[in-house]
């Protein structure tokens, strides 16, 4: 077991380096020159040659490629990910405070998530054919279909300008969660639910329960002890590897709520060229991506004796 | 006396390629005590039959006809009812224990359910029990594996767990679905030297249910030949092997290794479009023109051997 | 001809081949069945609700909605029907070689496949994006370069399994060349995932090109693309509710049709991940 979990470690270590270089390449290559952009947007004007030059010498940015490289290593293997050009902060400390409110806003879609998937996604595998699954079906068929900013969009139409419920952007109170948890946990829940549904569905097909109804246990015993936790291991996955998406999503349902977390500063960022924060929360994201992945292997191994025995045994 | 008794019985399931008539009017007793062999090919609706006797069978079957356990009929049981046979009277053996038994809990508790529902015991009486049972079966070491998953047991060992799942609450009948199928030549041998161990001390009655003579002629007082979704021969293992009427008998006997290991020609009908009159006329070079048309009846030709063909009628 | 009879019976299928013909051919004719000019300014006409001469009402610059939206249906299905073919053509090529070369070949690429992998897509398409500076070509490209991956994997994966079969050892055996082998006897047997895949794909690159596009990282006013229309309209949200609600309603019925489409392939092509297959 140690030895699997040393092995994803070495690998995530690699994957992580590699996508230090990525998020390195990517600014690198871009187009136009980040002094120019950012002087601009900081000066109002455009700014003179020597202002140009300043700004590039101040941030290293005439080194080259080899050298700029290797201080972009240097610096992130010491926990630095530099300055914003546009706040002077250190980005990391943009970064944390940040984090709490796309921390609220991201437990609180997982939580709306789960509570709508999993049950429904049950009931519906239960129930397959009745009511209740095809609406169930189309309704995730929709969610999945649906875009997530439109989705926002019209909740903010109906609940905060019609009906005047919750307020339609900001940050600080319970009403002001209930909107972008619910739009970013609608996009979750959909694929969630159907996955349960098919997961719950494939376990209840296999020989294992008709061995357990053979034995004369009531069908929910059948259910919860022999069905629901097989049929729980593919959705566990799933909803660890979403960890990273949710993040992803919260980049768009921030931006449309004007929720003051991680990734509306990132959108921000993007459109002011601010190279060091892109780097750095570009960064760190896949760092979460990438961790919340090696949990899942891990967790994996525990939940499926098959596995932990396959790990076990150097399998 | 008898134990239980098949009357009549069919079982059809609906798929979008049309019903598949798996069972077509078996008639059957098992006395108390008896090994009964069910012997045919794959796809002859053996397995049905087995999985109808416990109403194991999926939501899209229908099942007439009637089968009385102990004299009453499993059929018209509630859910209730039958929960209570399952396991505590009957208990069913299957094939491909891997699959059958569920990977994210120990063998302990799987085999220990049937005791703890049953009997009311409690986990550590159970477990006790449990242990005992794999000693039965020879299990090694049972106090550590009752720890262990399935799929840390070898193929053998697995169905030796299932063999004593089956056996732990001594049901009155066990169905035992291809016990040796896809185990070792070895491992299989000692599998049928164990089930005739265990069945000789309990004095259980047991259904075969096997495409494999041999098994069927180790374990069993009596065959039952089946043909797509009908008995077509019934008898003692030494009048069949010794004396067998139906042709299709006669075909399958001659197709064992030690006899030739010649092949019925042609192949067995499909479920859903199955022929009419006689269901192996068109493989039977004996065929007439009535048994392109009727169906041929259960008829008497030894103690308590039967056969259904006109050539004896 | 055997996948249109199973198609046939997959009424949800069916429904989004219908859909997905209907808008197909919408985007081709556009120019011919579009009431008004989708890019004339009619400042008197601003903000109408549905009319009878403008069913989808006008925008903030007077410009007739329902155009618009026919237009975008041009914008979206093109984008996304370029963006899937090349990352298909990656994709494979890619997949192949790694799963048929192995080695050192194999290594490299699944290793960029790894870093790609640890970055959210969209976030990826994101930076890319609006890094090359906001167009509808540069969203094109960012998601044309994150998007291959899945498909170099599932490609490789089958190529690997495929590989070990009788037949391509008995065609190596025989002389064959790398290429024959790979376009005779390894290609055909990737094709359905493939398909499969890219059908489902259509659905996300539309989502995700609307997206971009919302944020203004795509598609640049005056373009009639339905994400920009959504960005565009919704400063007015509240006293023109129908410049919210039309485009989004055509990108969610255009992705549903792919939606639908791709799960009766799926059902179709491989049995085995009919319902309730776990990947």
């Amino acid at each position: 077991m140690k030895k699997f979990i040393a092995r994803r470690l070495a690998i995530a270590v690699i994957v992580m380096l590699g996508a230090s270089l990525l998020s390195f390449l990517l600014l690198y290559l871009a187009p136009g020159n980040p002094a120019h952009a950012i002087l601009t947007a900081q000066l109002g004007h455009d700014p003179s040659l020597e202002e140009v030059a300043f700004f590039m010498a101040k941030h290293d940015l005439n080194n080259p490629f080899l050298v700029q490289c290797s201080q972009w290593l240097y610096m992130i293997t010491h926990v630095n990910l530099g300055m914003s050009f546009r706040t002077g902060e250190p980005v990391l400390v943009e970064f944390i405070d940040r984090f709490p409110a796309t921390f609220e806003l991201a437990s609180a879609s997982m939580l709306i998530a789960v509570l709508i998937a999993i049950p429904v996604g049950i009931l519906s595998a239960l129930k397959q054919n009745s009511m209740l699954d095809h609406i169930s079906r189309l309704v995730s068929l929709l969610g999945v279909s649906m875009p997530n900013f439109w989705l926002g969009l019209l909740l903010i139409l109906f609940f905060s300008l019609k009906l005047g419920w919750f307020p339609c952007f900001g940050y600080g109170t319970l009403s002001h969660l209930v909107l972008p948890a619910i739009t970013l946990g609608t996009g979750l829940a959909a694929p969630l639910m159907r996955l349960m549904r098919a997961s719950m569905l494939e376990v209840l097909r296999q020989d294992y329960i008709r061995t357990a109804r053979s034995k004369g246990l009531s069908e929910q015993v059948v259910m919860w002890k022999h069905g629901f936790k097989n049929a729980l291991i593919p959705v566990i996955t799933h909803m660890g590897m979403q960890i990273g998406h949710l993040l992803a999503g919260a980049v768009i349902v921030e931006t449309i709520f004007a929720w003051p977390g991680v990734g509306k500063f990132l959108v921000d960022a993007i459109y002011a060229r601010d190279y060091p924060v892109i780097q750095g929360f570009v960064l760190i994201i896949a760092l979460f991506f990438v961790l919340s992945n090696l949990a899942v292997d891990i967790l994996y191994t525990y939940l499926d004796p098959r596995i932990r025995y396959d790990v076990e045994n150097g399998k | 006396m008898t134990l239980l008794s098949i009357q009549n019985l069919k079982a059809h399931f609906h798929t979008e390629d049309g019903a598949v008539r798996a069972v077509n009017g078996v008639d059957m007793d098992i006395e108390e005590g008896e090994k009964l062999g069910l012997i045919g090919e794959t796809g002859c609706g053996k397995t049905v039959l087995g999985l109808a006797i416990l109403r194991l069978l999926s939501e899209n079957t229908t099942v007439e006809g009637r089968i009385l356990y102990k004299g009453q009929d499993i059929l018209t049981m509630s859910d209730h009812e039958i929960r209570k046979i399952r396991g505590k009277e009957i208990a069913m053996i299957f094939q491909n224990p891997l699959s059958s038994m569920n990977p994210v809990l120990t063998v302990g508790t799987q085999v220990a359910e049937p005791v703890e529902l049953h009997q009311h015991l409690k986990k550590k009486d159970a477990m006790q029990r449990v242990i005992e049972m794999l000693k039965s079966v020879k299990i090694p070491l049972p106090q550590e594996r009752v720890k262990e998953y399935p799929h840390e047991f070898s193929g053998g060992m697995r169905q030796r767990a299932m063999i004593a799942m089956g056996l732990i609450c001594m049901p009155s009948l066990i169905i035992a679905d291809e016990p040796t199928t896809g185990l070792d030549v070895t491992i299989q041998a000692q599998i049928i030297e164990l089930m005739k161990e265990v069945l000789r001390d309990s004095g259980t009655s047991m259904l075969l249910i096997t495409h494999d003579l041999t098994v069927a002629a180790e374990l069993c007082d009596h065959i039952a030949v089946m043909y797509p979704g009908e008995i077509i021969e019934y008898a003692s293992v030494r009048d069949l092997f010794k004396d067998p009427k139906h042709p299709y008998t006669r075909g399958f006997l001659d197709s064992l290794p030690d006899r030739g290991l010649k092949p019925i020609a042609g192949i067995s009908p499909s479920l859903i479009d199955l022929p009419a009159g006689c269901k192996f006329h068109p493989r039977c070079s004996l065929a007439t023109e009535r048994c392109r048309k009727e169906r041929p009846e259960l008829i008497k030709v030894g103690i308590k051997h039967y056969v259904r063909c006109f050539l004896y009628d | 001809m055997s996948l249109y009879l199973e198609l046939k019976k997959d009424k949800p299928a069916m429904l989004g081949i219908v859909i997905i013909i209907f808008f197909g051919s919408i985007a081709v004719f556009a120019p011919y069945i579009v009431p008004h000019d989708p890019l004339e300014l009619n400042l008197e006409e601003r903000l109408l609700s549905p009319t009878v001469d403008h069913p989808m009402g006008t925008d903030n610059l007077g410009r007739d909605v329902l155009s618009r939206v026919i237009y975008g249906t041009r914008v979206s299905l093109s984008m996304s029907v370029a963006v899937v073919t090349v990352v298909m053509v990656l994709g494979i090529t890619i997949g192949t070689a790694a799963g048929y070369f192995g080695g050192l070949v194999d290594d490299v690429i699944m290793r960029v496949v790894d870093v790609l992998l640890a970055f959210p897509s969209i976030i990826l398409a994101l930076v890319i994006a609006g890094l090359l500076g906001p167009s509808l070509t540069n969203v094109m490209i960012a998601l044309g370069a994150i998007w291959w991956v899945s498909y170099s994997r599932i490609v490789r994966g089958s190529v690997l399994s495929i590989k070990e079969k009788e037949f391509v050892e008995a065609a190596r055996a025989m002389g064959c060349s790398d290429v024959y082998i790979v376009r005779r006897h390894i290609l055909p047997n990737v094709l359905s995932p493939v398909i499969v895949l890219a059908t489902l794909d259509m659905g996300h690159i539309i989502l995700s090109i609307a997206a971009l596009s919302f944020l203004g990282l795509g598609a640049q006013p005056p373009v009639p693309e339905w994400g920009t229309m959504l960005n565009e309209g919704r400063p007015f949200m509240e006293t023109a509710p129908h410049l919210m609600i039309f485009p989004g309603l055509m990108i969610m019925i255009t992705v549903l049709a792919f939606n639908f489409l791709g799960d009766g392939l799926r059902d179709a092509l491989d049995p085995r991940m009919k319902e309730g297959a776990i990947k």
